[in-house]
């Protein structure tokens, strides 16, 4: 199973699309490690720079995260910069069967959490440890913690249990 | 209770059930290309699992960059070509037949009504005009529909938009969706597939209606549907017309897939568009819509017609329509890329190329190219188009560039004067 443990990066913006996050003229790329560079590198959003990712393996936005085109390169290049978790207070289909297809997870928190987390934590170093047996969150920050418990279809858990889709069908179909 | 359209293609396609609504449904084609794809062939063959499920039921195409502009984009397209051919795939378009994947694969009859399609590529959605149930997905998905047929779906819920109304000159199938995507955002129809119906969608041709379902990802939906009719028969019937003794008989099988009555539906939108004007996007998402801003032009750098919403040869000869004895302005570009080989064929026996080239257009040859700002007409920084394409995304057609989204129509009036501007405000 992949790590889903480590310091948030802050995006508080809805609609982020999959052109920001790795745009379409990375994708003549054939492997996922040549993405890294370039993970962002078109998201408006003010404050931020790409400089800001390094370190960071958890990415906290509002809603439609990953919307817009089908390209897996979207959580590949998260993945390639160690970021296999993304919370948000929804996704774009395609982009959040992708992160669980792949073994990353895309969890829904509902917008009044998801508030309180922009509201709490953002602008200061925040770390995220992920008890995945319990379905549990724990936001941390300085002297500040808070719990999260969040849920992940029977379904989606298995895909991350099994490393992805394709083991998942390969074993079973 | 009843059922829609897409719980009944569910139902005929279901294979498993894993858990909760997940559904494992059994694909009838798995379409590819060049961008998404090399990567499933690639990792397929590091496991040892190079072979797919069914070679008649998979359609590939190189169309992103084509001919390929640098080494990267030729070694994308060297695999497709050779894993074509290993794997005796006999639908397999490459230079000279090749076409933006959503035009030409319809065009092929490769799409039929209870279909199950899947392609990596957010805009197969565009084939639930043939009343099919087509979306866009990753290339995980991907690789398992090559190697196994098949693809998991939570359980579909469905919009329906019943645009009723009358569709007034100068005002297209674009404007219909960009008014739609407008009205219920780019979130709206998330998770859900958007069902069109209505007397505006009965009377549309499978080109509107392709333009329509285009959008639908814009919306954040799956897959857009109509109801297959006498037109789907029409366009369908050189392709079938050996699998049924009439386009009588062909309709009454096509018309068991179309919504019971009492189907039920997570909402249902009556969108009326009589007083529907032309429409444009502004920002840089796709419900940032507005009608034609004629005060306060709004001047361009380019003019881009093509891809697959627009693409197509009723959209050529719109634009034609507006641009016969005219030219474009000294101050803009104007990009042509019929869809098509065949849009490209009809298109130049028509008459409409030379128009397109007397007024000063480029034509290139058929490929999604400048849409996604892969090649053919890439914007610099602080660069304006007008297009026809489907997504105004911040660099969407170039790093630091500018994309307004409108139909043809529009766009070949925007050439003429170099501002945005409507074909009934030329001279």
């Amino acid at each position: 199973m992949k790590n889903f443990n480590g310091e948030i990066l802050f995006l508080e913006r809805s609609d982020i699309n999959t052109d920001e996050i790795i745009p379409a003229k990375y994708l003549t790329e054939i492997t996922k490690a040549a993405l890294k560079p370039y993970l962002l590198e078109d998201l408006k959003l003010e404050g931020f720079t790409t400089k800001d990712i390094p370190g960071k393996s958890v990415i906290i936005t509002r809603e439609n995260f990953g919307c817009g085109s089908s390209r897996e390169h979207a959580p590949w290049a998260l993945e390639v910069n160690g970021i296999n978790l993304v919370l948000a207070e929804n996704f774009a289909r395609i982009f959040k069967q992708n992160m669980f297809n792949c073994g990353m997870m895309a969890v829904e928190l509902d917008k009044e959490t998801i508030e309180e987390i922009f509201k709490i934590f953002k602008g200061l170093k925040t770390s995220i440890e992920t008890d995945f047996p319990k379905a549990v969150f724990v936001l941390k920050s300085g002297g500040k913690s808070i719990s999260i418990p969040f849920t992940v279809s029977e379904f989606d858990r298995s895909l991350v249990e099994a490393g992805g889709w394709i083991n998942f069908a390969d074993k079973n179909y | 209770m009843g059922k829609t359209i897409a719980e009944k293609i569910f139902d005929t396609h279901r294979i498993d059930n894993p858990s909760g609504d997940i559904n494992v449904i059994q694909l009838d084609a798995v379409f590819c290309h060049e961008i998404t794809t090399p990567v499933a062939i690639n990792d397929l063959k590091e496991r040892g699992m190079d072979r797919v499920f069914d070679s008649t039921k998979i359609k590939a195409v190189i169309d992103h960059v084509t001919p390929s502009k640098d080494s990267k984009t030729a070694t994308q397209a060297r695999i497709m070509r050779e894993w074509a051919r290993n794997q005796n795939i006999r639908d397999f378009f490459d230079i000279g037949k090749n076409g933006v994947c959503h035009a030409l694969f319809p065009e092929k009859g490769f799409v039929r009504p209870g279909y199950t399609i899947i392609m990596g590529d957010s805009h197969t959605c565009t084939h639930g005009a043939f009343g099919a149930f087509a979306a866009g997905v990753g290339t995980t998905d991907l690789e398992v529909g090559i190697l196994k047929g098949v693809c998991a779906f939570h359980y579909p819920k469905t919009i329906k938009i019943n645009i009723t109304g009358i569709l007034r000159k100068g005002v297209f199938a674009k404007d219909v969706i960009l008014s739609v995507i407008g009205k219920i955002g780019v979130n709206g129809a998330t998770n859900k597939v958007m069902e069109f119906t209505g007397p505006v969608v009965e009377k549309m041709s499978m080109e509107e209606r392709m333009t329509l379902c285009n959008m639908a990802i814009e919306a954040g939906g799956t897959s857009g549907i109509c109801y297959p009719d006498s037109t789907t028969v029409e366009y369908l019937w050189k392709f079938i017309k050996d699998d049924y003794e009439s386009k009588e008989k062909a309709l009454s099988d096509f018309e068991k897939w179309h919504s019971d009555a009492d189907a039920e539906y997570t909402k249902i939108i009556v969108h009326d568009i009589t007083d529907l004007k032309p429409m444009m996007t502004v920002g840089y998402k796709p419900d940032q819509v507005q009608e034609v801003n004629t005060e306060e032009k709004i001047k361009v750098d380019q003019i881009y017609i093509g891809s697959c919403t627009n693409g197509r040869i009723e959209d050529l000869r719109e634009a034609a329509v507006v641009l016969k004895g005219r030219k474009i302005s000294d101050s803009v570009r104007g990009i042509l890329s019929p869809a098509t080989p065949d849009v490209y064929k009809l298109a130049m026996k028509e008459g409409l190329i030379d128009i397109f080239m007397e007024a000063g257009f480029c034509v290139t040859n058929p490929t999604c190219g400048a849409c996604l700002g892969m090649s053919n007409g890439v914007l610099a920084a602080g660069e304006v188009c007008a297009s026809t394409t489907n997504r105004n995304f911040n660099g969407r057609m170039g790093k630091g560039g500018m994309v307004h989204l409108m139909s043809p129509a529009v766009a070949a009036a925007t050439s003429v004067t170099g501002y945005i501007t409507t074909p009934d405000n030329l001279d």
